[in-house]
């Protein structure tokens, strides 16, 4: 459904944040995409949504397409109308506009007002608590709310394919369960997800294939499962238990020597 | 008391229509964040078209060919000029407004030459008694007009789809275009609705009961009485703007029967200074309010 191929950002004339990055996201499927700060994943996302230009990105090569239909040149308005929506990093409700005025906002990008019936009805079964808090100012919502705000209002154009960005950045371990499970329900009615996350726990929970990024390149590659049990993912992203002293120190070695840069972009 | 009583009313009369101005500039700063300096040519623009067609047209036609003309020459601005410069700095915008601003208004002062024409026929310079006070015509058809105006934009604002997208798009662009909403549609109903504003504010400017002179450089001149009563409302809260819009009106109104019609203008500025030493971001500006 989403297809990434050879695609390379960059910010400015000289900074690089991807390069050629290479990857497929099913009809049903859910991709997590690992990686640290700076590694790119942010900037993957904004290419697919379309909204590089805003941080002064844009794509140099390479192409995006959703349904054999290359977006890569789309503002983001009309990607939304093609059936992709993402939730970006923060949350960014708005804030002084009420709960209810929020998910409206959401509805504007939708294609019929059929969808925008349906769904509706979908995010006050997913989230209830949106209801009761229907005429509150998000921004007086807690972080986890603002959150499940955040996701029910991209889902109000009835996306095909909902893009995350990090959904569980600064919220408690029991709200990223509930957010992970959220996920799941998502997916399980029909709409794929590209799930962008540091908890790499989690993510490969909730996902069934996965990439790993490294400084704007994917490292890993494969089906979720996989990458759980992979050493490399254990030790990086997954805090693998070490056995005795000596095996604690040579992960400490491997972990230098695979130390990530600190980028110089806002990645 | 009956002086006061007048004084009010033909202030809040004045008010409405720095008010319809005020709430121009705000549209455009919240839309574009950009202060548009041109909006006193936006004034002179729809005055003129009025003064040249009235004859052909009859006033009321030539009224509304100046309100369209004036939300034109607006969206004009946006479309040829701040649009194409996406990408350029706020500042850099508003400075661009300023020489749209010089050049309009130049070519409009030339183009009345020796005229400076009242353009408020039907009503201007017919006071009304009643109960022992004297009120301008002008004036109170300005308050009526203005109050009808400006709640039919809160309730857009408010409830329209339009309003809402407006409101997203002021306060998160990324969001807002995450969203699907298309922010040039938003921006170019924001220019249009700024412009026409402008345009029935004029219709009020240059006439006899209002400031004694007809259309002119001094009509522009008044047009920026409307830049103390946004910045004193707070340049970025459309209510700000109304009351803004009023607080300008009174105060000039009051300073001029009560100290002197010279003192007036700088009352008015010396109000806003007040206001701005306790409340640097106006009235009801807002200061960044976010749960993170």
């Amino acid at each position: 459904m989403l297809s990434v191929r050879g695609l390379e950002v960059r910010y400015g004339r000289s900074v690089t944040a991807l390069e050629e990055i290479d990857l497929d996201v099913g009809p049903d499927g859910v991709l997590a995409v690992l990686g640290g700060n700076g590694a790119g994943k942010s900037t993957l996302l904004r290419a697919v949504s379309g909204t590089l230009r805003l941080h002064g990105g844009a794509v140099a090569a390479g192409e995006i397409r959703f349904r054999d239909e290359r977006i890569d040149r789309l503002d983001p308005a009309e990607i939304v109308r093609r059936g992709v929506v993402a939730v970006p990093e923060g949350r960014q409700v708005f804030a002084r506009m009420t709960v209810e005025e929020n998910l409206r906002a959401g509805g504007l990008g939708a294609r019929s007002a059929a969808v925008r019936t349906a769904a509706r009805a979908r995010v006050a079964e997913l989230f209830p608590v949106l209801a009761e808090r229907a005429t509150q100012r998000a921004g007086l919502l807690s972080g986890g709310e603002q959150q499940m705000l955040a996701i029910g209002r991209a889902l109000m154009s009835g996306p095909d394919l909902l893009l995350l960005d990090e959904p569980s950045l600064g919220l408690a371990p029991q709200m990223v369960g509930r957010i992970a499970r959220i996920v799941g329900e998502i997916h399980a009615q029909g709409t794929a997800v590209v799930l962008v996350e540091q908890n790499a726990t989690m993510a490969l929970e909730v996902a069934d294939t996965a990439v790993v990024l490294e400084v704007g390149r994917v490292a890993l590659a494969g089906p979720a499962a996989e990458l759980a049990a992979s050493d490399d993912v254990q030790r990086l992203y997954l805090g693998g238990h070490a056995e005795s002293e000596e095996q604690a120190e040579a992960e400490a070695a491997f972990a230098r020597q695979h130390r990530r840069t600190l980028s110089r972009w806002a990645g | 008391m009956n002086t006061f009583l007048q004084l009010v009313l033909n202030g809040l009369g004045k008010g409405a229509v720095y008010a319809l101005l005020a709430l121009g500039f705000v549209i455009i700063f919240k839309a574009t964040e950009v202060v548009n300096f041109a909006h006193g040519s936006l004034v002179l623009i729809g005055g003129y078209l009025v003064y040249a067609t009235k004859d052909a047209l009859g006033w009321p036609g030539a009224a509304v060919l100046g309100i369209v003309s004036a939300a034109v020459a607006a969206l004009l601005i946006e479309r040829l000029l701040v649009r194409n410069a996406r990408g350029a700095d706020v500042n850099s915008l508003a400075l661009l407004t300023i020489g749209v601003d010089v050049i309009v208004t130049e070519e409009v002062v030339r183009r009345l030459g020796n005229d400076i024409p009242f353009i408020g026929d039907p009503y201007d310079a017919a006071p009304i008694q009643f109960a022992g006070l004297t009120v301008f015509r002008t004036q109170l058809v300005a308050l009526i007009v203005g109050a009808v105006l400006i709640t039919a934009f809160f309730l857009v604002f408010r409830f329209s789809n339009w309003g809402v997208a407006m409101r997203a798009q002021a306060e998160n662009k990324e969001a807002a275009a995450l969203m699907g909403i298309r922010s040039s549609r938003v921006t170019a109903t924001a220019w249009l609705l700024a412009g026409a504003l402008a345009g029935v504010a004029v219709l009020f400017m240059a006439t006899q009961d209002f400031s004694g002179a007809g259309l002119g450089r001094g009509t522009h001149a008044i047009a920026l009485i409307a830049f103390p009563a946004a910045i004193l409302g707070g340049l970025d809260s459309t209510a700000g703007a109304v009351v803004g819009g009023l607080v300008v009106g009174l105060t000039e109104a009051l300073s001029a029967q009560y100290v002197s019609f010279e003192f007036s203008k700088s009352a008015v500025f010396l109000v806003m200074l007040v206001i701005l030493v306790f409340r640097p971001s106006g009235l009801f500006g807002t200061r960044e309010l976010s749960r993170v």
